[in-house]
C-alpha cells in the first residue's frame, strides 16, 4: 500500500530538495524511462511529457504532511519547491524502497536546469525515432524554446551518462 | 480517383441519440468503421463501471468515437471550410484522428491499465501503425498517413490546430462525451449549447478561438464539465466498483505468480500476468471476455478472488468513509490495517483509499507545469484574450483543483459477528460505522 507514494517521497528525499514542478515532473519521467519503478502515467502535453497522476500524488503527499511545498517568487512567476518532512521520513522508514542506483541519477538530474531536463525528457519520449526525426520534432514542437543542435547533442550524451549511472541497479 | 478523395455513392447516416445523425461520405471513414479493431469498441463501455451506479450508462466507446468524428466533421466542413487559416488538406487527417482516438482502450481501462501497467494511448498508436485492418486502410491514403494520424492522437503532430480539435480544453472529444454521458446516465447536467459553440469557433494557426459573443456558451460548457465530473465520473459508488475490479485483477495476478491452480484457466490473462502483451493478445481482450472470467471465478477455491468476483457481478459493493489525508488519518489507517489483519481480513484487498481529482479549467502560467492550452476568445476588435480574463465565472474556478479521497471497506463482513466479534467492533468504532 502507498508504494508509489513512497517511491516519490524517496526520490525527493534523495535529491534533498527539488525546485519547480516542471523539474520534478521531468526528473520522475526521466527516471521512469531509465526503468526505475515509477508507475505514474505520462502523456505528451503541448510542451512535453507530463503526468496528471504525479501532480495528484504530490498534492496528496503534501496534504498528508509528508512533503513540504514552498512557493517561491522568481523573476515574473512563482515556483514551488519540494522537500521531505519529519513525518515523511518516519513514513519512508517503514516502507521498502530499494533503488540504490537512483541516487546518483537523481543528484545529477537535480543539478541540471528545468529547460535542459525538458529537452532530455522530450528526446526520451521520442526514443523509438531516429535521431534526425527527433531533432526535427524538437524544432517543430518546441520551437519557442529555441533549442540548438548542440543542446540536442548534449541531451543525447547526457542520457548515455545517466544510463551508465542507472546500470548498477540492473535497471537499463 | 484517389482513395483519399473517394466519396460513397450515397451518404450513409447512423442514427444517434446525441447528434441525431452521424454523416459519412468519405470512403476511408466508411472503411475504417468496418474494421475489426473499430468494431471491438462496441465491447468496451465508455464509462467503465458507471453502469453499476447509473444503469443507463451502457453506451460503448464505438458510439462515442462516432460522435467525436461527427463533431469534427461539422467543424471542418461547416465552420472552418473556406477560411484562410484552415488547410483543407488536413480534413481527412482530422476526421480519421477523431474517429480513431480511443481505439486502444482496453476493458474497464482505468483498472486494467493500472494493474497491468499498460497505456491505452500506446496501444492506440500500435493499432494505427501496426499490422491491422485499420493500418491497411490508412496506408491506402498514403505511406505516411498512419503515422500522421497516430501523431495527431499523441499530440505530437506539427499542425497544432488539428491536434487541438481532438485534445484541448474545448475539443470534440469532451463535447461529445459530456453530452453522451449525460444522455445515457440520465442526469440533467452535461448539457450545453454545442450548436452555438461550433458556430462561433474560428480557426487560428495553433488552435481554434471562440468569438467573444460565444463566451456564455463556453461558460456553460465548462460548468457542465465540472458538474459531470463530480456528479457522474467521480461518483463514490462507481469508484467502489472500480476498487473491487482493480482488486480482482490484482488477486488473479498474485495467484498466478504464486503458482495457484485456477479451476478456470485464465488463458486470456497469461500474457498480461507475464507482462508480455502483444498487440494480438491485447485486441482479444474486451469486457465480454473479462466478465466471463469474473463469473467463472465466482466458483474458484481462493476465498478472496471468489468473494471479490461475487461482489462485482452481483453489485455487493464496498461502503466508504471520507478520508482526508493527514498524518493523523494515516496513523488511523495503519491502525485499521493492523486490526483488519487480526480479524482475518486482508487489508490489501479490503481496505482501500481511492482518490479522484479534477482541475476544471486552467491557463498557462510561466514556469509551471500544468501546460494546458487555454481557451481563447476573439474580441470584436480582433484582439485575442484568454478566457478567464474575460469571464468572472471561469476566473473563479481557474487553476483550482478539487480532490476527493475515500476509504473503502466491506461493511457486511465487518458487521458479521460470527467471528472476531470484538476486533470487528473496534474496527467499526474507528470507521464510525453503525452496528
Amino acid at each position: 500500500m502507498f508504494k508509489d507514494h513512497a517511491n516519490i517521497i524517496n526520490a525527493i528525499s534523495t535529491a534533498g530538495e527539488i525546485s519547480g514542478r516542471k523539474k520534478l515532473q521531468k526528473i520522475v519521467y526521466i527516471a521512469k524511462k531509465l526503468s526505475f519503478p515509477f508507475h505514474e502515467k505520462f502523456q505528451f502535453h503541448f510542451y512535453g511529457p507530463y503526468s496528471e497522476e504525479l501532480t495528484l500524488r504530490i498534492e496528496e503527499l503534501c496534504e498528508m504532511g509528508y512533503l513540504n511545498e514552498v512557493k517561491e517568487k522568481k523573476a515574473g512567476y512563482y515556483q514551488y519547491c519540494y522537500s521531505i518532512t519529519d513525518a515523511g521520513q518516519d513514513f519512508l522508514s517503514i516502507q521498502e524502497v530499494e533503488m540504490p542506483a537512483l541516487e546518483a541519477c537523481l543528484l545529477d538530474m537535480n543539478e541540471q536546469n528545468a529547460r535542459f531536463l525538458e529537452l532530455v525528457s522530450t528526446v526520451l519520449y521520442f526514443d523509438t525515432l531516429e535521431k534526425e526525426e527527433v531533432t526535427e520534432k524538437i524544432f517543430t514542437l518546441k520551437s519557442k524554446q529555441k533549442y540548438t543542435p548542440e543542446e540536442i547533442e548534449e541531451a543525447y550524451k547526457y542520457i548515455d551518462q545517466l544510463k551508465t549511472k542507472a546500470k548498477p541497479n540492473g535497471c537499463f | 480517383m484517389e482513395y483519399s478523395a473517394e466519396k460513397l455513392q450515397e451518404e450513409k447516416v447512423f442514427k444517434d441519440p446525441v447528434h441525431r445523425y452521424i454523416h459519412v461520405r468519405d470512403r476511408v471513414i466508411w472503411d475504417l468503421i468496418g474494421t475489426k479493431e473499430f468494431q471491438r469498441l462496441r465491447r468496451i463501455k465508455q464509462l467503465g463501471t458507471t453502469y453499476l451506479t447509473f444503469h443507463g450508462a451502457e453506451h460503448s466507446r464505438l458510439s462515442h468515437s462516432l460522435g467525436v468524428y461527427e463533431i469534427v466533421r461539422r467543424i471542418v466542413d461547416d465552420v472552418f471550410e473556406g477560411r484562410p487559416e484552415w488547410k483543407p488538406e488536413e480534413r481527412l487527417l482530422s476526421l480519421c484522428a477523431a474517429l480513431l482516438h480511443d481505439l486502444g482502450h482496453g476493458p474497464f481501462s482505468h483498472s486494467f491499465e493500472k494493474v497491468f501497467d499498460l497505456d491505452h494511448e500506446h496501444f492506440t498508436q500500435q493499432i494505427i501503425v501496426g499490422d491491422t485492418e485499420v493500418n491497411k486502410i490508412l496506408l491506402r491514403v498514403g505511406r505516411d498517413f498512419p503515422k500522421k494520424v497516430a501523431e495527431v492522437i499523441a499530440k505530437t503532430y506539427k499542425g497544432k490546430l488539428v491536434v487541438s480539435l481532438i485534445s484541448s480544453q474545448i475539443d470534440a472529444d469532451r463535447m461529445d462525451y459530456l453530452q453522451r454521458d449525460a444522455y445515457f446516465t440520465g442526469v440533467s447536467y452535461g448539457h450545453f449549447d454545442m450548436e452555438r459553440l461550433l458556430r462561433v469557433m474560428r480557426p487560428r494557426e495553433e488552435h481554434a478561438v471562440i468569438k467573444q459573443s460565444g463566451m456564455h456558451a463556453v461558460e456553460d460548457y465548462i460548468m457542465s464539465r465540472y458538474q459531470m465530473y463530480w456528479q457522474v465520473y467521480f461518483h463514490p459508488v462507481t469508484r467502489s466498483a472500480e476498487v473491487i475490479l482493480t482488486k480482482i485483477l490484482h488477486r488473479a495476478k498474485h495467484l498466478y505468480e504464486a503458482g495457484y491452480e485456477f479451476a478456470q484457466q485464465p488463458h486470456h490473462f497469461y500474457s498480461l500476468f507475464k507482462g508480455e502483451v502483444t498487440l494480438a493478445d491485447y485486441l482479444k481482450m474486451d469486457e465480454a471476455v473479462m466478465l466471463y472470467y469474473f463469473e467463472a471465478w465466482e466458483e474458484e477455491n481462493d476465498a478472496i478472488l471468489k468473494d471479490l468476483c461475487t461482489r462485482f457481478m452481483n453489485r455487493k459493493l464496498f461502503k466508504y468513509a471520507e478520508f482526508h489525508p493527514s498524518n493523523s488519518q494515516m496513523n488511523k489507517l495503519m491502525e485499521l490495517r493492523t486490526l483488519f489483519k487480526k480479524a482475518g481480513i486482508d487489508p490489501d484487498y479490503y481496505l482501500v483509499v481511492d482518490s479522484s481529482s479534477d482541475l476544471p479549467y486552467d491557463f498557462y502560467r510561466p514556469g509551471e507545469e500544468e501546460e494546458r492550452l487555454p481557451i481563447h476568445l476573439l474580441k470584436n476588435n480582433g484582439e485575442i484574450r484568454e478566457l478567464s480574463r474575460e469571464s468572472e465565472i471561469v476566473d473563479a474556478i481557474s487553476g483550482k483543483r478539487r480532490t476527493d479521497h475515500k476509504l473503502y471497506y466491506p461493511a457486511d463482513i465487518l458487521r458479521d459477528e460470527s467471528t472476531k466479534k470484538n476486533i470487528k467492533k473496534q474496527i467499526r468504532t474507528l470507521l464510525e460505522l453503525s452496528d
